[in-house]
């Protein structure tokens, strides 16, 4: 239990630090031994499930240890990154890439700040069991994330932060009323909003408020996920952040707001409601990829390219969960291996962007020569991310297609397969073209901390695809059964 | 408990048909305040410590420290009224009596047995949540969008109140420190808007849009 307490408290603490410790190298050493603690700490937590704290409020399932050890994974691997970069970027000012404006970065106390407070707030978002304590905990990962959007202080990055902020806010304050459904559920209201009181009165609560409460925190919440067509936010803040913040948005907080609808779905189902927020999260999941794939085809800026393609994957993780079962087993497996995969994509643009300061797709060539190692973490993203063999994304991707075969779904298989093979496409013209052909940039040498935490992830994709350790499988089809449906 | 519903509704009234930001921020100010108030008239003596705390606390926040800096924001930014809004002031007014019928209707239908809710209490509530969602979309400036924000996440509180649901304590702490965080970044961010952009309008924040400005296919065909 105290080490439960201890992995949401240090890093809560270790942030506030950090905004008023002075030393660019104590504060890098903080940070450093933050990742480290919160990464071996999750681990420990997460391999016996240990007992709910503070009257079940607390606590690690199944469902909540994977994207634990998960989120603390990718802070590390962004940790490793980050430190480098934070050191490489200019305390100056400097003229904006796009806009030719000046502009200078955040103070990194803030920067490291708020990145840490980030850390502290998913966690309490993936391990609260309580539904008011979690929305609490999204809404503050909104909150501890603004200041990273707007790191580098341009007009561009402005813009993004802003619509951040009110989008979520808004859509996070619509959750707000689904919870105060939530308690209309049971005759006589609950006493208790955590997932286990209402598991426990699942067979007595009334329907219509239930469904009512589900709209509602689907919407909500599926605004922070980037569900379409309530992503307007999402291409410009994963796009504006700096690298290391857009992997942590897109790798790990995505996956947060997901386990807020993943709760309800999961009570929707034990109260015999599985189909009904199935089918919403199944139509909310087709138009995400439609909708991404659309845009992905006429992109001008890889990191956008990126960050639509997140859009796309939140999609197919709506879509597999709604249909329940295997499907939701392939879906949570797929969580994993998209934040993987996502995060050392966007670290690896990160590093393209600091070679040639331009996000354009179009003044970007020979990416293979220039940086070689960021070439072919380029390539080998591409290829894990559209689903292509030996990478863990072609199995889980099967997976959901089996699933929907197995519900004897049609249209929505061939929807689904159509807007796969959309992505695919339309990502291969960009990140072909951009790896290839020639340019006059001279090659050169990549700094270690650039490439370590890409290479990292990009082996643990692979390695997922080749071989699935037998624990993660035993969690994630522990974690499947909470969302019902035949074909267990 | 009843005028302090009937008051509500007429200062969202009053903020759907003022253009003057600066009367703007002092409604949803005595907003905040009356918000802050509810608890205590609702609970009719049977007043607990925790309850006198968090109804002190919102009125602090919601009735004077937000305004304060929504505000400053105001007065740095040399901004005072909302011109020409996608939907006029006398348009809006009637768009806020329909928004008003719509709630009713909601309330009516949610069929709450009547004991445990205040039916003017929970219509106030949804008006307020409906008020606070048009206001973001029907104006220009970005402080508007931020108090129709506040105005909103008054109404989801007092749709808690209707429903005579208690949350504990800490988490009614937790989600009014969201809402002030959320608020103060706003407040934030505005001032950077204003220094950027030079003016307050959300609505010109499209260098980031995906609609326009995609120069590739044109040029691509070209090459």
């Amino acid at each position: 239990m105290s080490l439960l307490v201890a992995l949401l408290l240090v890093p809560a603490v270790a942030g506030v630090v950090s905004y008023f410790v002075r030393s660019n190298r104590l504060r890098r050493l903080l940070w450093g031994a933050v990742a480290a603690f919160h990464f071996s700490a999750s681990v420990v937590v997460s391999l016996p499930a240990p007992p709910a704290v503070f009257d079940g409020w607390i606590g690690v399932d199944s469902l909540s240890a994977v994207f634990l050890v998960l989120t603390s994974l990718l802070f590390l691997a962004v940790t490793v990154y980050g430190i480098g970069y934070v050191h490489r970027e200019p305390v100056t000012p400097r003229r904006d890439p796009e806009g030719g404006r000046l502009q200078i970065n955040e103070p990194e106390s803030i920067f490291t700040g708020s990145l840490l407070l980030l850390l502290a707030t998913m966690s309490l978002a993936v391990v609260s069991r309580h539904f008011a304590l979690q929305w609490v905990a999204i809404e503050a990962t909104t909150l501890a994330s603004a200041p990273l959007v707007y790191y580098h202080r341009s007009r561009r990055s402005l813009e993004a932060a802003w619509k951040y902020v009110i989008l979520c806010s808004v859509g996070i304050g619509l959750a707000l009323l689904g919870l105060f459904f939530i308690r209309m559920t049971v005759p006589g209201g609950l006493d208790v909003l955590t997932v286990d009181a209402l598991l426990r009165q699942a067979g007595e609560v009334n329907h219509k408020w239930l469904g009512t409460a589900f709209l509602f925190l689907l919407v909500g919440y599926g605004t922070k996920m980037g569900l379409a067509p309530l992503h307007a936010w999402l291409p410009d803040a994963h796009s504006e952040a700096p690298a290391p913040v857009s992997a942590l948005l897109s790798g790990a907080l995505l996956n947060c707001a997901f386990l807020g609808i993943l709760r309800v779905q999961q009570v929707a189902a034990a109260a015999g409601m599985a189909a009904f927020g199935g089918d919403l999260l199944i139509v909310f999941g087709l138009l995400s990829m439609g909708l991404a794939g659309v845009f992905i085809l006429r992109q001008t800026d890889y990191k956008r390219m990126l960050a639509y393609s997140s859009v796309e994957h939140m999609g197919i993780l709506a879509l597999g969960v709604g249909l329940g079962g295997l499907g939701a087993f392939g879906s949570l497996l797929h969580a994993v291996n998209h934040s993987l995969v996502k995060a050392m994509l966007f670290l690896t643009a990160g590093n393209i962007l600091a070679r040639f300061h331009t996000k354009d797709t179009l003044k970007v060539q020979g990416l293979c020569r220039v940086l070689p190692v960021s070439g072919v973490l380029w390539i080998a993203g591409f290829l894990a991310i559209t689903g292509s063999p030996p990478f863990g994304t072609f199995v889980t991707e099967f997976t959901i297609l089996k699933a929907i075969l197995d519900r004897q779904r049609w249209v929505v298989a061939a929807l689904y397969a159509g807007f796969l093979l959309l992505v695919f496409v339309a990502m291969s013209i960009i990140v072909l073209r951009m790896a290839l052909g020639r340019s006059e940039e001279r090659p050169q040498r990549e700094p270690i901390t650039a490439v370590l935490g890409p290479v990292a992830l990009a082996v643990l994709a692979i390695l997922l695809g080749v071989h699935l350790p037998h624990a993660l499988v035993e969690k994630l089809h522990a974690a499947a059964q909470l969302f019902g449906g035949p074909g267990q | 408990m009843d005028a302090t519903s009937v008051f509500l509704i007429l200062s969202c009234l009053l903020l759907l048909g003022s253009s003057r930001l600066r009367v703007a921020i002092r409604v949803v100010a005595v907003q905040g305040v009356l918000v802050g108030l509810l608890p205590l008239v609702r609970a009719e003596g049977d007043l607990h410590l925790h309850i006198w705390i968090l109804a002190v606390v919102i009125i602090a926040t919601k009735g004077f420290a937000l305004p304060w800096l929504m505000s400053v924001a105001l007065r740095r930014s040399r901004v005072h009224r909302e011109i020409e809004p996608f939907i006029g002031f006398g348009a809006s007014i009637l768009c806020g009596v329909a928004l008003l019928a719509l709630s009713q209707w909601i309330t009516a239908s949610l069929q709450l047995t009547g004991a445990e809710a205040s039916g003017l209490l929970l219509t106030t509530a949804f008006f307020l949540v409906l008020t606070g969602l048009f206001l973001m979309v029907s104006r220009r400036k970005a402080i508007t969008q931020s108090l129709a924000y506040l105005v909103m996440e008054n109404g989801v509180y007092v749709v808690g109140i209707g429903m005579s649901l208690e949350s504990p304590f800490l988490v009614e702490l937790g989600i009014l420190l969201d809402v002030s965080v959320g608020l103060f970044i706003m407040g934030n961010l505005l001032f950077h808007l204003d220094r950027e952009f030079d003016h307050l309008d959300a609505d010109k924040l499209t260098e980031l849009s995906d609609a326009s400005g995609s120069h590739d296919l044109i040029s691509e065909a070209r090459e």
